[in-house]
């Protein structure tokens, strides 16, 4: 079965834990020998994706499939939704509130760092329901 | 496996096989098997920790014995600047100079003195460089090694610049042979350590085909002999050259400070080296210039070898240099000369890799994955290995059985003997144990 399968539950509102399933997904990609710089940006894209389940939605859950060609990633939560998502693509707009921004959070970086870091990129949003981001890094 | 030299190693006499080091080591390169620790020689990075918490003194640094040093005509000291802070109530570096004089070196090069021209080169290098940003110091041989194994990607971040005691013994000998005409073969040089790490770095250098130091004193060693010979000098040499940056590279933050740049940041103590690291390579620390990184806590003064507690030790440095000059110490040239900087490139090496192809690895850590679904999660480290999880790698290498685990006792046993589930149940120590019947009375 050329296929690994990995999962990280996210907490809410949990600062102390924020990075730590980005952290393991990272080092299990070093165990399998994936080049350095496809796990960096692997690394770097779900850490954003994870804080951002960690300050807008009620916590998360994420899915890592991993095979020889690609690393897939979704990242699905039950938050409020993004009402604009052109809007939130743009690079330093934040809805993040102020006692998140003073952590050094909230730089309205998040989704265009997922962008950035990754080969595709699809967000599935729905108001009042949550929003589902999955991420294709492939190994190059 | 390879075999390369360590200075870290076991005293097999001494060794019970506790789990204190397995816990403990930040690379999991040590087993305990039939009753004895083994370390796993291309995991070990030579940082000491097993050194210090081992309460059996079992682990210990290979280091050379003073007498080494009769082997050469000329013999050359390179105080480490941690040496400096050892000394209770010493108010002059010149006694420690002039001692090792009376131990018999004919000169001594100040590790304090290279370590200013190295801070030199390093502010020329920010300055003029095209140099990876963040810079990594790579200074500590330990984080050098764990950088190799563990966060390849990072080589390119290192500052590829001699150590301060390279530096020091490269330049020590450029002086002798001018000095003496004597020939190389017939020079000795001596770094007084700190810490195991560097004595792996003289023995087996990463960066350089031989190492321009021909042997490590441990400072715990000398420290006795230079008391001694302190108390009662024939007469104080002035021989210090070194100003308060080369001091302060015995602590940490001293080496970072000496590049007079604001945006640093220091880091000490394995597990927060550790911490940074994975920030780096994360890119969250990219507006940084200059990461300085000591494996021990406090820098190079907390080194195992040395004998002072690290923090009276880091008092008496910071008195000891508060008069001094802020640098006595530059290179002549506008270039940072060649010879300064590294001899060969650092190869990387990563221990982590499941298997050479990821198919293989993906294999290999499926099974790993069912396999500790059926450990107990305690991470106990009675079958050897540090954690549940890496006894499963273990056994999926090829290096470890499944009946490492005691816990798997208990399932081995019930195909085996004809005692009940309770009874067999009384095989596990009481701590693990399910409650059975004739206990849920005492514990309810």
């Amino acid at each position: 079965m050329d296929e690994v399968k990995l999962h990280y539950d996210v907490s809410a509102y949990d600062f102390t834990r924020a990075g730590e399933a980005s952290g393991k997904l990272k080092r299990s990609l070093k165990e399998l020998g994936f080049a350095p710089a496809v796990t960096r940006n692997v690394a770097i894209a779900v850490y954003e994706a994870e804080i951002n389940m960690v300050i807008h939605a009620d916590g998360g859950v994420i899915d890592a499939t991993v095979t020889p060609e690609c690393i897939t990633v979704v990242l699905a939560d039950k938050g409020p939704g993004i009402p604009d998502i052109e809007l939130a693509m743009k690079e330093g707009y934040s809805t993040a509130p102020e006692n998140v921004r003073s952590l050094g959070f909230g730089a309205g970086m998040g989704l265009p760092n997922i962008k950035k870091y990754t080969d595709e990129m699809n967000i599935d949003t729905v108001i009042g329901e949550g929003t589902t981001i999955t991420l294709k890094v492939y190994n190059k | 496996m390879n075999t390369v030299f360590h200075s870290v190693s076991l005293d097999k006499q001494k060794c019970l096989g506790c789990m204190n080091c397995i816990k403990r080591c930040p690379t999991q390169a040590i087993r305990v098997r039939h009753g004895k620790a083994t370390i796993i020689s291309e995991r070990c990075i030579d940082c000491g920790e097993c050194i210090r918490i081992c309460p059996h003194h079992a682990k210990t640094a290979k280091s050379d014995p003073i007498e080494d040093i009769e082997k050469f005509k000329y013999k050359i000291a390179l105080p480490a600047p941690s040496l400096y802070g050892q000394f209770n109530n010493l108010d002059d570096i010149n006694y420690i100079l002039t001692a090792l004089t009376e131990l018999g070196f004919d000169k001594v090069f100040e590790v304090a003195k290279g370590a200013e021209i190295i801070s030199d080169a390093t502010r020329k290098l920010l300055k003029y460089g095209e140099l990876t940003k963040p810079v990594i110091s790579s200074a500590c041989p330990a984080v050098c090694r764990l950088i190799r194994i563990s966060y390849p990607d990072l080589i390119d971040n290192l500052l590829e610049l001699n150590t301060p005691m390279d530096e020091s013994a490269r330049l020590a000998r450029l002086e002798a042979k001018a000095e003496t005409g004597l020939d190389d073969s017939d020079i000795g040089v001596f770094f007084i350590t700190p810490c195991p790490a560097k004595i792996t770095a003289i023995k087996n250098p990463l960066c350089a085909e031989k190492s321009d130091v021909d042997g490590a004193i441990a400072i715990s060693d000398i420290y006795p002999m230079l008391v001694s010979k302190m108390d009662h000098l024939k007469e104080l040499k002035s021989m210090d050259e070194s100003g308060r940056i080369g001091v302060g590279w015995a602590t940490s933050g001293g080496e970072a400070s000496g590049t007079l740049s604001r945006k640093y940041i220091a880091a000490d103590g394995i597990e927060n080296v550790i911490k940074i690291l994975e920030e780096i390579e994360d890119e969250k620390l990219n507006d940084i210039e200059f990461i300085e990184l000591n494996a021990c806590t406090g820098g190079c003064v907390g080194g195992c070898l040395t004998v002072s507690n690290t923090f009276v030790a880091k008092t008496r440095l910071s008195i000891l240099k508060q008069y001094r000059p802020v640098s006595c110490n530059h290179i002549d040239t506008e270039e940072v000369p060649d010879e300064m900087m590294w001899q060969a490139n650092l190869q990387p090496y990563s221990v982590l890799k499941l298997a050479d192809n990821v198919t293989d690895a993906m294999k290999l850590m499926n099974q790993v994955s069912e396999m500790v679904k059926n450990f107990p999660g305690l991470d106990c480290g009675t079958c050897g290995a540090p954690t549940c999880r890496s006894l499963a790698e273990d056994i999926v290498r090829g290096y470890a059985s499944v009946d490492h685990c005691v816990f798997r006792l208990k399932a081995e046993m019930s195909h085996t003997t004809p005692l009940n589930e309770d009874e067999i149940e009384k095989f596990i120590p009481v701590p693990f144990r399910e409650i059975i019947d004739e206990e849920k009375l005492k514990w309810t």
